[in-house]
């Protein structure tokens, strides 16, 4: 399996920092790298990781299926996770996430059809002092209200047009 | 990002948090960076630990173990590679704040893990950050880039003949992970299963070598510790409970933020001083102290001074410092499914009772929430969270099953309404035959 | 041999329930409470695999600790005093049951576990009987992993045994877990199907019905099965194997009672390859040729057609020639060897040969306790395997030297053609073709020096004077060595013990008059009678004597029986009372499980051709017991205890070689090259052997 240069540099470059003998802790990052290139985690990712950090497909398998972080399934281009956790909850988090399911028509890790976004209802995701927050893809959003929420998921939908 | 600083907090830690570039080398060197660690190279490991002993530092994480005690426990005899780990997997529900110490200063974590290096005689480390915060590992990445651009980690540090190396390591989503085992066996590539312990990680922990495992916090405070003098860093807090920490208020305040106070700092005054009181000018109802893992306190409970062992005396937990502030309007069998909803997600699901019992209490706060409960069941929840009490695997278990406990011995009336608003009025024979 | 006196560990004093006990240092205290009688009930711990203190059964209380403790991760401690079985733990018990079956089926009756199911017993004991959970419980579809294993995921309690049996016990870690909290479940390594041994040790180590076995699910109650424990008969590690028997059809085997030398190991053909007694082409009555055909005829006729026959080429003074089985009893073969001797005036006797033991026990010369037992793998403190894919070949000894890694750090050399498994725990794995050993040899030789002792296990690549050398270089190391040379069969070693060789009397007395090698008799045109006692010699070979009666005795019409001209349908082992004699010269005690309508034993074949023939006298009584007292009187070194084999144990035998090189026909001993899956001539008639996608293997591969 091949990666684009940027992500198999950033691969051997995590490859690298565990002593001898020990790469199977490579295992998690790099498989959340390669995801963030694919796009979702395959079979031949799964071999890929374990030939490098010499372990068995099996034992690279336990991980995947392990961290909620890892999906198998291909997510949307931009993952929109909207924490619902007690500090957003008690902030309006479970009314983003009501909104956002009626906004898009999908449920919990579903894809819209265009396979634009995905939505995950996440916990505590770190931003309970500045809840409640949602996160696309990587980037925290604060103090989101469904104002803040729309215009995320118009400039989402309009970045394609 | 960070909210306003208050005038009552004693900014030791986070003091740097508002200087421009505060996260980059030049900013630290100006603002004594690495002195602490210079320092520590003219100490005996022994001196080091002292001084920690007598800053009665205890960890930031969770359990609150005194750190200058857990340093010491690694065997110098031992002549296997030891190993510094830092905690950065931040997922304790409320709890927020390793992120803005990496995110404004992550130097001084690296100072932190050089001067363990130093005191235990490592040389190499790692900093475990939850994948979530993919874009503090890039800052850390940049801050490491830095320090080994400018001879503060590799080989032969300044001169001092230390050797050093120290790596960002991502996680993939998982709260047990912040657990020091889960985090150890996961760091080494494998599902965030604890292990048996002991030994503990001070003994045999990544690669089954002596490891200083602790939380970012925890690390960062060390440099200050060795800059101020152990006692000095002890007298800003109250005895056994030395020095500053930094709370994370959240929910129905009018200023949540984190904010740097002494141990031993007044519940009221944080909540309603520091914070600027309940939004909307509503009734404080409680307060979970210390991360979602902690027992609940009710407004009337909310008076101490918030160290260590006040906590426990309120039979709840300092934790990692997540203040969630919850007003009159707070409808607390919500809080409590959330919470069950979130243990359940997150149970490694290695033990029957931490893996059978949230989920079935997941099922019964779903149904009291729902408004088709039993009045069977509020007893039902409280027993069988006190059958996972002390009988899980690790402390999940308890994390889940201590704060339920709460919810129902002190809001056990708002369980109760929970049932008769379902009540259905018998006006029929027919109906009592249908209830059964 | 003398053992060097060391003082004995101090014991360590603690107090379970009341009762003051000793436990040397380290014991757990579950193995410690087990030993006193004390049963701490558990579903993950198993003694001899990895700790994971995840079912949280076996809490009990321990004075000065706040909190319920683990029994299984305990080690016992000085002073400790512990109590078992308390009100707070009988809570705590059923407690983590109840959640326990929150999500497990709650259809014991149509569960092919019911019965014997550690879950069920336990709820028996500590109640959660009824339940509070009135929600959904979780489920998924049960799935077929291979011909052999099924998982059904709402059974699973997730004690991990099966994959830690799979991991540690074979060293194959074909079985993984995946997801996470209450959906976790456990993975086989190729996404939906199992690539690995298909020993079925997960299968028999699951405390409950989540995994279970295709030949055996939902065929019978265990209590409507007799159990049977008798003799593999497929290798030659010689495992015990509990048959549990019903309608005189065997449904399956185990050894969970951990009784005989292989604990409960067994591999597929152990655990799965008895199927062969049932096949649908087993002979069940004599045939004789006649026009060309084999017709079926009685027992009566057929035997006295052989006896005349027999007779009449005595008279006439023509050659006869004998195949010894090595699937036979140590009677069978001892009763045949002196038969063919005493009574057809003949020493043309062999059986197919795959390892030179004679010439090992003749190079140790009559030095004692020299042979490794199976024993003495696991307790040995370095292995050196020569020759032999011993996870393929020798499984029982592999899983031996595998549970001596784990468990004592021992250190493992293997020198062979190929990669083999143990090269994942060894402490140095050289690959030599065949033929080039020694070399390999040399450069272990600084290493080896060093251990504290060996046992040296070598295959058919090192015969005849090979063997010498092999020895001469064992004793420069200057370390206590033993030896195993490795054989193929069940009883390939009782075959050249009791005399089932041409220049070997029973015991390796030489015989004054040696008779002719299995080739040799293949090659005599002369031949006049060609008798084949449980062997298919002819497989993919001729008999040179076109002219030559052929008699076979066999459960199958196999080439040999096709080539014969009165065919006998034997009995198995599996339907047999006798003993065997493994690799390591352990003899153990057949027991018949089945009978098979029509058939005979082989020791009851041959007395009563002798008896037709009017030689009984000379040939003496055919009851497997009879024979067995002879052997014992008369075999050196087979003056095994009986107590030991009464009671189903193993009985170490003592060879000595009488003194006289033989020519022991180097180019006759060659291995079969057995793989897990395969298994000589009985392999192809096992249904469920050849189902297996491994079927047939290959050596050398990991
Ligand atoms: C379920 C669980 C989750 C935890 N999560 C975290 C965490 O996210 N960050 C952390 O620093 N400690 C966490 N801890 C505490 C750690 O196990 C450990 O005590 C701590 O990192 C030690 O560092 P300290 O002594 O500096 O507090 C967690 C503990 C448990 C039982
Ligand atoms: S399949 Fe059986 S042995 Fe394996 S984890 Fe589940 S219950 Fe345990
Ligand atoms: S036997 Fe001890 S926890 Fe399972």
């Amino acid at each position: 399996m091949t990666f684009s240069q940027a992500t198999e540099k950033k691969l051997q470059d995590i490859w690298s920092r565990y002593p001898e003998g020990r790469k199977r802790s490579a295992v998690i990052p790099m498989l959340m790298y390669a995801q963030d290139e694919v796009g979702q985690v395959t079979p031949e990712m799964i071999a890929e990781v374990a030939r490098r950090c010499e372990v068995t497909p099996l034992q690279v398998e336990e991980v995947v299926g392990y961290y909620s972080m890892l999906n198998k399934e291909r997510m949307g281009k931009h993952h929109v996770q909207i924490c619902t956790n007690i500090a957003c909850l008690l902030t309006g988090g479970e009314e983003l996430w009501q909104h956002a399911v009626k906004r898009l028509g999908i449920g919990h890790k579903q894809v819209t059809a265009d396979g634009l976004i995905s939505l995950e209802e996440v916990e505590c995701a770190g931003a309970c002092s500045w809840a409640p927050c949602v996160v696309d893809g990587y980037e925290y959003h604060h103090h989101v209200t469904i104002e803040k929420l729309d215009q995320l998921l118009d400039s989402i939908q309009k970045k394609v047009q | 990002m960070f909210n306003e600083p208050h005038p009552a907090e004693v900014k030791v830690i986070s003091k740097r948090f508002g200087l421009p570039n505060s996260a980059s080398i030049d900013t630290y060197l100006a603002h004594e960076g690495y002195q602490a660690f210079l320092k520590a190279v003219e100490m005996t490991p022994e001196q080091i630990i002292d001084e920690l002993k007598l800053s009665s530092l205890r960890g930031r994480g969770g359990a609150g173990f005194p750190t200058g005690m857990k340093w010491s426990f690694i065997p110098r005899d031992n002549p296997k590679p030891k190993y510094v780990v830092v905690n950065a997997d931040e997922s304790e529900p409320g709890t927020c704040k390793d992120r803005l110490l990496i995110e404004n200063d992550p130097h001084q974590l690296i100072e932190g893990c050089l001067i363990a290096a130093r005191t235990i005689g490592c040389k190499l480390g790692y900093i475990y950050i939850r994948g979530e915060y993919r874009y503090l590992i890039d800052i850390m990445d940049k801050a490491l880039a830095e320090a080994y651009a400018h001879g503060w980690l590799g080989k032969n540090i300044k001169g001092t003949g230390l050797d050093f190396d120290l790596y960002t390591h991502s996680g993939a989503g998982a709260y047990e992970c912040g657990e020091e085992s889960a985090l150890l066996e996961s760091l080494e590539g494998k599902r965030g299963v604890p292990r048996i312990r002991p030994p503990f990680p001070a003994v045999s922990g990544l690669y089954a070598s002596p490891t200083v495992l602790n939380n970012v916090e925890t690390f960062c405070s060390v440099p200050a510790v060795l800059r101020m003098g152990g006692q000095a860093y002890a007298d800003l807090g109250t005895p056994k409970n030395g020095g500053t920490r930094l709370l994370c208020v959240s929910g129905h305040v009018n200023r949540p933020g984190v904010y740097e106070v002494p141990l031993g700092f007044p519940m009221q005054k944080m909540i309603y001083e520091v914070c600027g009181g309940i939004r909307a000018g509503k009734k404080l109802k409680a307060v979970i102290p210390g991360g979602s893992s902690s027992p609940v306190l009710t407004a009337e409970e909310c008076d101490f001074p918030m160290d260590y062992d006040n906590y426990a005396r309120m039979k709840t937990m300092a934790g990692s410092g997540g203040m969630m502030v919850m007003d009159e309007d707070t409808d607390i069998v919500k809080v409590a499914l959330r919470t069950m909803r979130f243990y359940a997600h997150e149970s490694c699901g290695w033990c029957i009772p931490c893996r059978e019992g949230t989920t079935w209490l997941r099922k019964i706060l779903t149904r009291m929430d729902e408004g088709t409960g039993r009045r069977a069941d509020i007893d039902l929840i409280h027993e069988l969270a006190k059958n996972m009490l002390g009988r899980t695997f690790c402390p999940l278990g308890d994390a889940a099953a201590m704060p339920t406990i709460a919810f129902v011995e002190k809001f056990r009336d708002e369980f109760e309404a929970r049932l008769r608003e379902t009540v259905v009025p018998v006006t029929s024979p027919d109906q009592l035959i249908a209830i059964g | 041999m003398s053992t060097p006196v060391t003082a004995p560990p101090a014991l360590v004093n603690f107090t379970v329930d009341g009762r003051p006990l000793t436990a040397p240092p380290g014991t757990l205290l579950i193995d410690a409470c087990k030993r006193a009688g004390i049963e701490i009930p558990a579903f993950c711990y198993y003694e001899g695999y990895s700790l994971q203190a995840a079912c949280r059964m076996c809490l009990v209380e321990v004075e000065k600790m706040p909190k319920l403790q683990t029994a299984c991760t305990l080690p016992v401690s000085e002073g400790m005093i512990v109590r078992s079985e308390t009100e707070q733990i009988a809570k705590a018990r059923k407690g983590t049951l109840e959640f326990l079956l929150t999500n497990h089926p709650l259809d014991c009756p149509v569960c092919d576990k019911g019965g014997e199911c550690e879950l069920q017993d336990m709820v028996f004991r500590y109640g959660a009987g009824e339940s509070r959970f009135t929600e959904i419980k979780n489920h998924a579809p049960e799935r077929q992993w291979s011909p052999v294993v099924f998982y059904d995921p709402a059974r699973c309690i997730l004690c991990y045994r099966c994959v830690r049996a799979c991991n540690e016990g074979m060293g194959v870690g074909a079985l993984g877990v995946t997801n996470r909290g209450v959906v976790s479940e456990i993975v086989p390594n190729k996404v939906d199907h199992l690539d690995c041994d298909e020993c079925g040790a997960c299968i028999d180590i699951c405390p409950v019905g989540a995994l279970t076995s295709n030949t055996y699910r939902y065929k019978t109650r265990p209590w409507e099965m007799q159990h049977v424990g008798t003799v593999c008969t497929h290798c030659s590690n010689g495992c015990k194997t509990t048959l549990g028997v019903r309608n005189d059809e065997i449904v399956r085997g185990n050894n969970r009672d951990r009784s005989g030398i292989n604990g409960e190991f067994l591999c597929v053909k152990g655990r799965y390859g008895f199927d062969f007694t049932a096949n649908e082409q087993r002979l069940t009555s004599p045939m004789i040729r006649l026009n060309g055909r084999l017709e079926a005829v009685s027992w009566s006729k057929a035997l006295g057609f052989v006896a005349e026959k027999f007779k009449s080429v005595l008279a006439a003074g023509g050659r006869f020639g004998v195949a010894a089985g090595t699937h036979l009893t140590n009677e069978e073969i001892y009763y045949l060897a002196k038969f063919t001797r005493a009574g057809l005036k003949s020493s043309n006797i062999d059986h197919q040969r795959t390892g030179d033991v004679v010439t090992l026990i003749d190079a140790l010369g009559g030095r004692q306790d020299v042979l490794a037992t199976v024993e003495d793998l696991y307790n040995t403190k370095a292995a050196l395997v020569i020759g032999s894919d011993l996870s393929q070949q020798h499984p029982l000894l592999a899983f031996q030297l595998r549970a001596d890694a784990r468990h004592h750090q021992a250190k493992i050399y293997t020198v062979t053609p190929g990669p083999v498994r143990e090269a994942n725990y060894s402490a140095s794995s050289l690959e030599a073709p065949a033929g080039e050993e020694f070399a390999a040899l040399d450069k272990l030789t600084e290493s080896l020096k060093a251990e504290k002792e060996l046992v040296i296990l070598f295959g058919d690549a090192i015969k005849g004077d090979r063997v010498r050398q092999l020895v001469a270089w064992a004793d420069g190391l200057g370390i206590p060595v033993k030896y195993v040379c490795l054989v193929d069969y069940s009883n390939s070693r009782g075959a050249v013990d009791l005399g089932a060789t041409p220049n070997l009397l029973p015991g390796y007395q030489p015989d004054p008059a040696p008779g002719l090698s299995l080739d040799q008799i293949l090659n005599a045109a002369d031949l006049a009678v060609f008798w084949a006692v449980g062997a298919n010699p002819l497989r993919g070979r001729e008999l040179a004597a076109k002219q030559a009666f052929v008699v076979a005795q066999t459960m199958f019409l196999d080439e040999t029986a096709q080539r014969a001209d009165v065919v006998f349908p034997s009995a198995s082992a599996y339907e047999k009372n006798g003993t065997v004699t493994n690799v390591t010269g352990q003899v153990q005690r057949l027991k018949a499980a089945i009978r098979t309508m029509g058939t005979k034993t082989d020791l009851e074949i041959i007395g009563l051709i002798a008896k037709e023939m009017g030689l009984a006298t000379v040939a003496g009584v055919w009851t497997h017991d009879a024979v067995f007292k002879e052997i014992h009187k008369n075999v050196h070194g087979y003056q095994v205890p009986l107590p030991l084999l009464i009671t189903g144990m193993a009985a170490m035998t003592q060879p000595v070689n009488g003194g006289v090189k033989v020519d022991v026909r180097v180019d006759e001993i060659r291995s079969a090259g057995d793989t897990l899956f395969t298994s000589g001539e009985l392999g192809r008639y096992s249904k469920l052997l050849t189902s297996v996608p491994e079927y047939p293997g290959a050596l050398y591969k990991r």
